[in-house]
């Protein structure tokens, strides 16, 4: 219909099919969605990925592939890469506080091992 | 470094001449046509080299880099690419964040339980102190009253002895 083209088509300056690959994905009131895409990936390379897809997994792909693009636009150098990162050095950090204190945990415990045996109103009367 | 002799392996899968200022030389060797074949075929040879033009030159290494891990985790993963390894982590994160709590927690009832135990200690000790020091205080109560008695006791005798004179002293 080029009376309501979608963002994609519109960007293109191109007509609009009725079996439009980026039209589902990339409406026409959120022209941006689109030209993230494009600039990062190309239409064509967005419209092959798409393609590739069975139809009720191509929603998704085109919102995560919007979501790469947009990190890309925010940070040129790592992109979403950078969440990566951080979130693999949460995890390590997470890691090394939960091994401190599971030590810290099993010292006292020992410690109170010790203790109870040292005590001699610990050992019940043997002869009962 | 593009030469010549050895296109590097953006000019190879483009099949055009390497320059010597080729854009793509320092970051696709020769040696490894996958690297630029699967940024390629994500990104496209045209959008990345747009992306190492606007970029100076000491962070074009790293943005090639973290072009090929998304191109990677994109062949990988069409649908998700590399939000598919974020939710994943997200999710380590969350239930590391829940056993570090469940840690913490346990950490605190162990510690308040070895409080109540040495306060308990303590008081016990309190207590056997005050037992010996009223035991001593008892004894000394009943020495006192011993004495006190044996002198009451004299004192009877000597009056006796008086009311003695008194009956039988001057009166015979």
């Amino acid at each position: 219909m080029n009376s309501s083209r979608c963002a994609a088509c519109k960007h293109l300056r191109r007509r609009c099919p009725s079996d439009c690959i980026f039209s589902p994905y990339f409406p026409s009131n959120n022209p941006q969605r689109f030209a993230f895409v494009h600039k990062i990936y190309g239409a064509s390379n967005v419209g092959k990925i798409l393609q590739d897809l069975p139809v009720n997994l191509r929603s998704k792909a085109a919102d995560t592939l919007c979501y790469e693009a947009s990190r890309r636009i925010e940070d040129p150098v790592y992109g979403v890469v950078r969440e990566l990162t951080n979130l693999d050095e949460e995890i390590q950090k997470a890691h090394c506080q939960l091994a401190r204190i599971r030590a810290q945990i099993a010292v006292i415990q020992a410690r109170d091992e010790v203790d109870n045996v040292n005590n001699p109103n610990f050992f019940p009367p043997q002869n009962d | 470094m593009g030469s010549g002799s050895s296109p590097c392996a953006s000019c190879k899968l483009l099949r055009r001449r390497c320059a010597k200022d080729c854009i793509f030389a320092p970051y696709f060797p020769s040696d490894d046509p996958h690297k630029f074949a699967i940024v390629h075929k994500v990104f496209g040879a045209s959008n990345v080299s747009k992306m190492l033009q606007e970029l100076p030159v000491h962070q074009r290494g790293d943005t090639v880099s973290s072009l090929v891990y998304e191109a990677n985790a994109r062949a990988r993963d069409p649908v998700y690419g590399c939000v598919g390894a974020i939710s994943y982590l997200q999710n380590q994160v969350a239930q590391l964040q829940m056993q570090l709590a469940m840690a913490q927690a346990e950490m605190l009832c162990i510690q308040m339980q070895a409080q109540a135990q040495e306060q308990n200690h303590h008081n016990q000790s309190i207590n056997q102190l005050q037992l010996h020091q009223n035991h001593h205080q008892l004894l000394n109560f009943a020495a006192a009253n011993s004495n006190i008695n044996a002198n009451t006791n004299n004192n009877n005798v000597i009056y006796d002895s008086f009311k003695k004179e008194s009956l039988y002293g001057y009166d015979m």
